[in-house]
């Protein structure tokens, strides 16, 4: 880290002509997954490189926008369409937050099985196989319905009408928090026991274990709001999740105090296939975040350049 | 309080609630009665509107004239900052100046070499070489299992809030103790910041103290300065009126009389206090980094994200470990006698810290040549973690069945049926039974206090959520107690495995709960019995604890007397010691009451439906008025419990005449 920062020093007299934005540190929010913490340490770098001085800070996915309306925290560079859509909007509303574009990656959000389960239910992984199999996925406590694990109640998702409105015979159980989503997934591959639960990408499971999310009717906004759209006429939500970009969002201040620096986040574009590449070596080789990060900027010094403004 | 029917009182009441519960659905159907199961919604109080309200005015408009209430958080903010970021400099990050990544490094930090010396130099300045010893090698362990860097980042705002929850509760206490209307106004106080989950006001915490390592200290002092507090109101209580006397004597003013006179002779009790803010402080390192402590909770949290077990087991021991160091360097400070100054020149004089200093300033001046005295070796680091992975790994394939088994069984034949009793009874009878059963054990003002505080979580809409909180809270306590008594019984009569016994549950108690959450949802699913195992290895210890301290100090004469008279050692048992231990033991089902409610929260992660939940969602959403809301429903439900087994503990003393 010091020498970066040795280096971002010398550009910095290298280019005096640079010293528009201010020198104050630029604080990007830390939250705790690893694919954000690569995109954030990776703009990081990026940002020091381009002479700027950059501060990580810990705060949590939601409770941060309250930072970055006061301007206590500035740049957030992983906000979910799928899970931060309602945050966001509430945020730009105030005026105090800005959008700074798509950050290039697309989330997915759907049920997902294991490879395995493919024998155990033919037909997958068109979701009407559920329909015939839903005992396949049952547990004691839920038989002869089928056990669905759904994510945390907080990311919302409409799966009990999903099921309700497809006539799935399910039972949605909720996890906690996604540590406990993942934790049954592993106890239950390492098992090969039946299992159909809220899987989203980027994210390493998918990299990790053999499987595949279901194939739903495809989302369109309608099917959720107009209950005769799509193949239930008399439900709503008789369809997939939808899939979106994922966002960077910013304190408005920081346009102002940074216009360059600005410039250079919005032209952060990175691939879903990049990022899960990184994901996995840092979460199921064991690499630190640092080491991934430098060794993608090493390979790919073009891409990142050509965001940098000077 | 003895009424003439103990027996029939208690039946009738339990009899007509199951019957209410078992029958309220067809009730209210033939009644017409929704009312009679739900709450009705337009009676329901806009408490969450108004404490957001109240929040949004505090945060935004809040005003002293010359600065607003936001400046005044934010200066206590910058305040508390400035030890903490010297502290991070001198432990782990070396002092350097400018901004951000300009920064230009003026000194490195302490060696590990140097910590260590340090501690080992504090453990023996606390009692004698074996506690020094201990102490460094707790330290030592940090650095070989290479989690020194997250270590010295929790022990900076660990020796952060330790001060300032220390000396904050022993002014306050002081305070309590000169002037007794202040010591009723502050008790209520002191209960909720004790009973209300730490989650519940993080937010608000937030919006006033920004984000960062400051806000997550705050949240620890307000968690660990309450027992300080009531230790030392207790300890001065207990100065025995002739110290006092000899001071006022000896023409002590009041100011001379307090800290020349009370808070010396107070001081071994004081110590207890203080170290009970250590271990509440260590307690909170898990949820303080939720919102940016980062150290080891951290990294516990990271590690069970991408579900490495190993890494978070390492993580969660390396807490215990410095919990460990911590708890008995300051017992030993706590019971620590003046002992006879050494003479001689100032390197005889001060033997530990002429050697500390040498070792800093050698350490120091090698460390610019030799990188591994600045800081340990990463190619020597230990770590266990594969085998914690494998293990869990083996566990789960080989024995899934016979948990499950078990599992289904319990479920079948407990859970579900106590959830349909709780889960069935109305609301207004439920508020009713309350206050009977509290009026009952500690007389009509208990009584009046429990149906009011039942009113407030029904009033909220909270009631089918605070149902399922109590039956959660219940079946695990009674499990708890089934495993904890008779562990503790056994620790009581064999020393030998009481240690073990005694050493396992203070480890339990040490360890995040977050390392054990995730195996059990392994080996047990997302649900309520998940719940249940890990509330139950969370609140064992308090039982265990308490009834192996409650039959050791049943007095010797007794047993004496029994033995003469030809007891066996089972009547021994039942009939001498377990009813003169009954107070320590019902106040030990209490502690396991306040811990399984405490801990309640926590499984909200997991997965649960309850209380808990409502105040995680709340966080999540970084909505205040819910959180806050939902936090004091389940420091009432806690506050209830407590002052009923109380009332009970305090009865069974007068029984039998202790």
């Amino acid at each position: 880290m010091k020498y970066i920062s040795v280096a971002a020093a010398a550009l910095m007299t290298a280019f005096p002509a640079v010293a528009q934005d201010s020198s104050d540190p630029i604080k990007l929010t830390l939250h705790d997954w690893s694919g954000q913490l690569i995109t954030t340490t990776l703009m990081g770098e990026v940002l020091k490189q381009a002479g700027h001085n950059v501060e990580y800070v810990q705060a949590d996915y939601i409770a941060q926008f309250a930072g970055l309306k006061t301007g206590d925290l500035h740049v957030a560079m992983e906000i979910w369409e799928t899970t931060g859509r309602e945050a966001m909007d509430e945020a730009f509303a105030t005026g105090n937050v800005i959008n700074l574009g798509e950050t290039g990656m697309q989330a997915i959000e759907e049920w997902w099985y294991p490879a395995y389960m493919a024998d155990r239910c033919p037909g997958l992984p068109n979701w009407e196989a559920l329909k015939d199999c839903a005992d396949a996925f049952a547990t004691p406590e839920t038989a002869p319905m089928g056990r669905y694990l759904g994510g945390p109640v907080t990311w919302g998702g409409f799966d009990e009408e999903r099921v309700e409105a497809l006539e799935l015979d399910f039972e949605v159980v909720h996890a906690g928090t996604d540590a406990a989503l993942f934790a049954e997934l592993e106890a239950a591959y390492q098992r090969q026991d039946p299992i159909i639960l809220w899987i989203y990408s980027p994210h390493w499971a998918p990299a990790k274990y053999e499987g595949q999310y279901v194939e739903f009717p495809p989302y369109s906004p309608e099917c959720y709001s107009d209950p005769s759209v799509g193949v239930n006429p008399n439900a709503a939500y008789d369809c997939g999740k939808p899939r979106g970009p994922i966002w960077k969002v910013a304190y408005k201040g920081v346009a102002e105090k940074w216009p360059n620096a600005t410039k250079t986040i919005e032209n952060f574009h990175i691939t879903n296939d990049e990022m899960g590449k990184m994901v996995a070596e840092v979460d199921l080789n064991g690499k630190s975040v640092e080491e991934t990060v430098a060794a993608w900027m090493d390979a790919n010094k073009d891409t990142w350049s050509a965001w940098i403004v000077k | 309080m003895r009424g003439r029917w103990p027996l029939a009182f208690w039946l009738g009441l339990f009899g007509l609630t199951w019957l209410l519960s078992a029958f309220s659905f067809q009730l209210s159907k033939t009644l017409d009665a929704r009312w009679l199961l739900k709450y009705p919604k337009q009676w329901e109080l806009p408490l969450e509107g108004a404490i957001k309200s109240f929040l949004d005015w505090l945060v935004e408009d809040a005003n002293f004239g010359l600065f607003t209430f936001r400046d005044l958080t934010r200066a206590i903010a910058a305040v508390v900052e400035m030890p903490y970021q010297i502290l991070r400099d001198l432990l782990i990050e070396g002092f350097s100046s400018g901004i951000g990544d300009a920064a230009v490094q003026i000194a490195p930090s302490l060696s590990w070499i140097a910590v260590i010396t340090c501690a080992t130099a504090i453990g023996h300045y606390a009692r004698d070489w074996k506690l020094g010893a201990l102490v460094g090698g707790c330290f030592l362990y940090l650095a070989v299992f290479g989690q020194w860097e997250s270590a010295m980042i929790t022990l900076s705002s660990v020796l952060v809030a330790v001060p300032i929850g220390a000396v904050g509760g022993l002014l306050l206490g002081i305070a309590a103790y000169r002037t007794p209307w202040f010591d009723r106004m502050m008790r209520p106080f002191l209960d909720l910041m004790q009973t209300v989950p730490v989650f519940a006001y993080l937010v608000p915490i937030l919006i006033l103290f920004g984000f960062g390592p400051v806000a997550a200290l705050v949240a620890t002092v307000i968690y660990a300065m309450p027992p300080m507090v009531r230790i030392t109101v207790l300890a001065l209580r207990g100065v025995p009126e002739e110290v006092i006397e000899a001071g006022r004597m000896a023409g002590c003013t009041r100011r001379q009389l307090m800290w020349k006179v009370l808070v010396p002779s107070a001081t071994p009790s004081l110590m207890v206090g203080v170290n009970q803010v250590i271990m509440l402080t260590l307690n909170m390192v898990i949820i303080a980094s939720m919102i940016g402590a980062g150290g080891l909770g951290f990294d516990v949290l990271a590690a069970l994200r991408r579900l490495d077990i190993g890494g978070g087991i390492e993580a969660g021991l390396a807490i215990v470990v410095m919990a460990i160091a911590l708890d008995r360097a300051s017992q030993a400070f706590a019971e620590r006698s003046q002992r006879a100054r050494l003479s001689g020149n100032l390197v005889r004089r001060h033997p530990w810290s002429t050697t500390v200093f040498v070792v800093i300033a050698a350490t120091l001046a090698l460390g610019l040549v030799l990188p591994g005295v600045q800081s340990y070796p990463d190619r020597l680091t230990l770590t266990t973690g594969p085998f914690w992975g494998e293990a869990m790994k083996w566990i789960n394939v080989n024995f899934f069945d016979t948990f499950e088994a078990i599992k289904v069984v319990i479920l079948n034949w407990l859970l579900l049926p106590v959830k349909k009793f709780f889960g069935g009874i109305p609301w207004a009878w439920g508020i009713l039974v309350m206050g009977l059963i509290a009026g009952r054990i500690g007389g009509w003002k208990l009584g009046l206090l429990a149906a009011l505080l039942m009113g407030f979580i029904a009033a909220t809409g909270l009631w089918p959520k605070a149902m399922v909180t109590i039956y959660l809270c219940g079946v695990s306590v009674l499990i708890a107690t089934l495993i904890g008594i008779p562990l503790g019984i056994w620790a009581a009569e064999r020393p030998g495995a009481g240690r073990v016994i005694l050493g396992l549950m203070d480890t339990l108690q040490t360890l995040p709960s977050f390392v054990y959450l995730i195996p059990v949802v392994m080996l047990f699913r997302v649900g309520d019995f998940s719940a249940m195992v890990a509330v139950v290895l969370y609140a064992l210890a308090p039982a265990v604890r308490y009834a192996a301290h409650g039959l050791r100090s049943v007095p010797e004469a007794l047993i004496e007397a029994g033995t003469m008279s030809g007891c066996t050692r089972s009547q021994l048992l039942w009939r001498i010691k377990l009813p003169m231990a009954a107070p320590h033991l019902l106040l030990g089902l209490n502690q396991t009451i306040m811990l399984a409610l405490s801990m309640l929260v926590i499984t909200a992660l997991v997965g649960t439906r309850d209380l808990g939940q409502e105040v995680y969602i709340a966080l999540a959403k970084a909505q205040a008025g819910p959180g806050v809301v939902a936090g004091l429903s389940v420091a009432f439900i806690a506050i209830v419990a407590d002052r009923i087994f109380n009332a009970l503990a305090e009865g069974q003393k007068r029984r039998l005449g202790l």
